[in-house]
């Protein structure tokens, strides 16, 4: 066994993990908010399937987070006692749904990221990472294959759904750019071969977000101004909205089971 | 053959215990009252997802957010196979939407109801969906082929479903006197209205009778009714909740619990439109149809451009 990592170090695990918890449950809950109210029955089960992978994969991290934290914390912790500063989400994810448009744009964006960094976290030096990224990228796949189609068929379906799914990746595309920029705690655990340096995947990913923009005849954005901060915990306005209806029972009441 | 044989033949199955399908012939009343029945079904089934998907976003562990998710999936997928069933009838799923929407055609009153704490997410799972199993147990055997065989599906989901119900009442009722309380509330609320979802009383309900003959319908709303409070109360012992019926009391002759009089009053404005969230719940479902048009369209747009390019490759191959 490999010596003891340094407090800085562990610390930066920590928060590398947590990014990644984040992400998976800040869209998660977006999208459980679609259930019940989607465009048609099919869609509603299907959206709400990829609801359920996202807050597993949250599941998952968080519960590794506990054990490098190793304070006795549990899974909850992290998402119900945090504050809006400490969360690491992307941007993109707290974005609101808006209507069927944006929610696919955002999934789009997101998937065929996850798609590139889960691939990479395979030949993680982390044994846990890569037990997660290989249970992930099956059902990240599948959920680029979908949010996919559904760009494609708004993009090439009617002149209404075309513009309304080119409105809404142009409007998304400022938030992308935070993707590929490096953290502080990633740069240390990219070093010692942990993190993926997604510094290193914008090529791919805007090979093929372009590919599937060509067949759904749509343009792809040019913005070179790009948002950024979720990572270090400076979000848009709209985290602190979902965090208060993500913990307000746990706030209220502190302290018990559920 | 002529309508009085066919009719006769008819009959004959259903007393001998054979399942009608959707090719047989089967008289006008049957078919619409199957109608009827299944696309109220379904409607309940979606418009139920409302009040639980209330507390998705608030759900307070992880754990518990997955689960309500996937049971108020789970609905969903019931509204699905009913809509298929009551399809096989000759009716599209469309048209049942837009009787649903019009607000001509009903869902049980139940979904009228608001989910105010976590702890009614308790109670839905446990009383809702236990009487639902009591309702649909019996339909599973039903005359009607795909109704029945849709019901298997559901019957085992649902009783999943009061399981989970039951097990967030339970660790409330083990937890703090806020809790506690929190539960019994949500009992007393959720009580009556459960009960009422066994329909009026066998004195009063107009479409039972001729369910009963042809086999749709097994068993009377009242002796479900009862089936449902002989079942709960032994639970709610349990619990340590009470059940909010002063007149509640076990009766050694019939080995039955008695209840108290129902509020029909209650119960016939809620179903003609007055319950406490009866516009909200269609005004949801008709924004989520409305906002859908246009990506209804849009995939239907895709889908026929791409079946003419296909039709074209061949014509060129
Ligand atoms: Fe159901
Ligand atoms: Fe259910």
């Amino acid at each position: 066994m490999v010596g003891r990592m340094s407090t800085s170090s562990e610390n930066s695990k920590l928060n590398y993990i947590l990014h990644l918890a984040d992400n998976s449950l800040i869209l998660g809950q977006r999208l459980g908010e679609w259930c019940g109210h989607g465009p048609v029955l099919e869609q509603d089960i299907a959206l709400t399937n990829i609801a359920l992978d996202l807050i597993g994969q949250a599941r998952y991290f968080y519960q590794y987070a506990a054990l490098t934290d190793n304070r006795g914390k549990s899974e909850d912790h992290y998402p119900y006692f945090r504050g809006e500063r400490e969360f690491k989400n992307f941007l993109l994810l707290e974005q609101p749904n808006m209507d069927w448009a944006y929610t696919m744009a955002r999934q789009f964006y997101y998937d065929s990221y996850c798609f590139v960094m889960y691939t990479e976290m395979l030949k993680s030096k982390d044994e846990q990472l890569v037990s997660i990224a290989s249970k992930a990228i099956k059902e990240v796949s599948y959920h680029l294959k979908y949010s996919s189609e559904w760009v494609i068929r708004m993009g090439d379906g009617t002149e209404e759904s075309h513009e309304k799914v080119q409105n809404a990746v142009n409007d998304l595309w400022e938030y992308c750019g935070e993707f590929f920029e490096t953290t502080q705690y990633e740069s240390e655990m990219i070093e010692q071969g942990i993190a993926v340096d997604a510094s290193k995947l914008k090529e791919k990913w805007l090979r093929s977000v372009g590919e599937i923009f060509n067949e759904a005849t749509l343009i792809m954005p040019e913005g070179k101004w790009f948002q950024t901060g979720g990572k270090e915990g400076v979000h848009t306005e709209n985290l602190g909205y979902i965090l208060t209806d993500l913990q307000y029972i746990q706030k209220t009441m502190p302290g018990l089971s559920w | 053959m002529n309508i009085v044989d066919l009719e006769h033949e008819f009959m004959k199955r259903i007393k001998a215990d054979q399942k009608i399908e959707p090719k047989d012939w089967m008289p006008e009343k049957y078919r619409q009252t199957l109608i009827r029945q299944i696309a109220q079904h379904a409607h309940s089934e979606i418009v139920g997802m409302l009040p639980e998907a209330n507390y998705i976003s608030r759900a307070p562990t992880l754990r518990r957010k997955a689960a309500l998710l996937a049971k108020i999936q789970d609905e969903a997928g019931h509204g699905l196979y009913l809509y298929c069933a009551a399809e096989t009838l000759g009716v599209d799923r469309d048209t049942l939407l837009d009787e649903l929407h019009s607000g001509k055609a009903k869902y049980s009153s139940i979904f009228n109801y608001p989910t105010l704490t976590w702890a009614d997410m308790g109670a839905i799972g446990w009383l809702v969906d236990g009487a639902a199993i009591l309702n649909q147990v019996p339909l599973c055997k039903c005359s009607f082929g795909p109704y029945a065989r849709a019901m298997v599906r559901v019957c085992k989901e649902e009783s999943f479903h009061q399981r989970q119900g039951y097990e967030i009442l339970l660790t409330l009722c083990n937890g703090s006197e806020e809790q506690k309380k929190m539960a019994q509330d949500a009992v007393n609320r959720w009580w009556w209205p459960s009960m009422m979802m066994f329909g009026p009383s066998d004195e009063n309900s107009k479409h039972s009778a001729y369910s009963m003959e042809t086999g749709i319908k097994k068993f009377s709303n009242d002796e479900l009714r009862q089936r449902f409070v002989d079942q709960t109360k032994p639970q709610a012992d349990i619990l340590g909740v009470t059940l909010p019926d002063k007149d509640l009391k076990f009766d050694e002759s019939s080995g039955h619990w008695k209840y108290g009089e129902i509020d029909w009053e209650e119960f016939n404005n809620v179903i003609q439109g007055n319950g406490p969230c009866n516009k909200i719940r269609l005004k949801h479902r008709r924004e989520a149809w409305e906002k859908g048009a246009w990506v209804r369209d849009a995939a239907s747009a895709y889908a026929a451009k791409k079946a003419l390019k296909n039709s074209e490759s061949k014509q060129v191959a």
